[in-house]
């Protein structure tokens, strides 16, 4: 990160909560790389900052990835760099994972699953809600 | 795109000096891209230099500087991971100079 940007810490600055909302599979679009970069750059402005994934975004979080076979970066292994980063709030969806077949131990990092009913008041708390 | 000559090899660099391809650093590549950006290699500089391709290989991106700096004090101490100690070692940024000669992409959100 810049360090310029860091030198924009410590003001007594609003808090707001802000939730990342991830819908798409990591790869074939620029959607999950980009949405990740975005978050990893919103914790230099100390926000309370949340992660989703839902819909194919749960893919994002799968274990063991391999993209040898289509050449491209797999980034999977930075979601466990959001730690160090003081993100740790990380939310995926329950019907998401159930409609695919994956459970808790498929994903790479640690996550709170949410039913969809609880999904949607965490959303309705949040100040910013953006949608990759 | 630039390329850059170490020891009668041609390296590809981004428009800012930085390694395109990670897999292609070497120690030699390491201490000329020091040399380009005016910094003497000792032991402490390769203790970081080393530590941010392990933290690379491990969640492949480049850390912010924060980031860097709260790591490298878990792993080296805090007399280590602090900003008066990696900006003696590396002073136009630890994240931006050290990964540039460490052969990583500048850290993400770094302008």
């Amino acid at each position: 990160m810049s360090d310029m940007m860091d030198d924009m810490e410590g003001g007594e600055g609003v808090v707001k909560k802000f939730m990342f909302v991830n819908r798409k599979a990591p790869h074939g679009t620029v959607y999950a790389l980009e949405g990740l970069e975005v978050v990893l750059i919103s914790a230099a402005f100390d926000q309370d900052v949340s992660m989703v994934f839902t819909d194919d975004g749960v893919y994002e979080l799968i274990k063991g990835m391999n993209t040898k076979g289509i050449e491209v970066k797999d980034f999977s292994k930075t979601y466990r760099a959001l730690e160090g980063y003081d993100i740790e709030k990380l939310y995926v969806e329950k019907a998401s994972m159930d409609a695919r077949g994956l459970s808790e131990d498929d994903l790479i990092v640690d996550v709170t699953v949410l039913d969809s009913a609880e999904m949607a008041s965490l959303m309705a708390e949040q100040d910013v809600v953006i949608s990759f | 795109m630039p390329m850059v000559e170490v020891a009668g090899k041609s390296f590809e660099v981004d428009e800012e000096g930085y390694l395109t391809n990670l897999a292609d650093w070497t120690r030699e590549i390491g201490e000329y891209l020091a040399k380009d950006e005016k910094v003497e290699l000792t032991d402490s500089h390769w203790e970081v230099i080393n530590f941010l391709r392990e933290y690379y290989e491990e969640y492949q991106i480049a850390p912010a500087v924060r980031v860097l700096t709260k790591a490298v004090a878990k792993k080296l101490g805090p007399d280590k991971g602090n900003n008066k100690y990696l900006y003696e070692l590396f002073p136009y940024g630890p994240a931006k100079q050290a990964c540039k000669i460490a052969g990583l992409p500048k850290p993400t959100g770094c302008i």
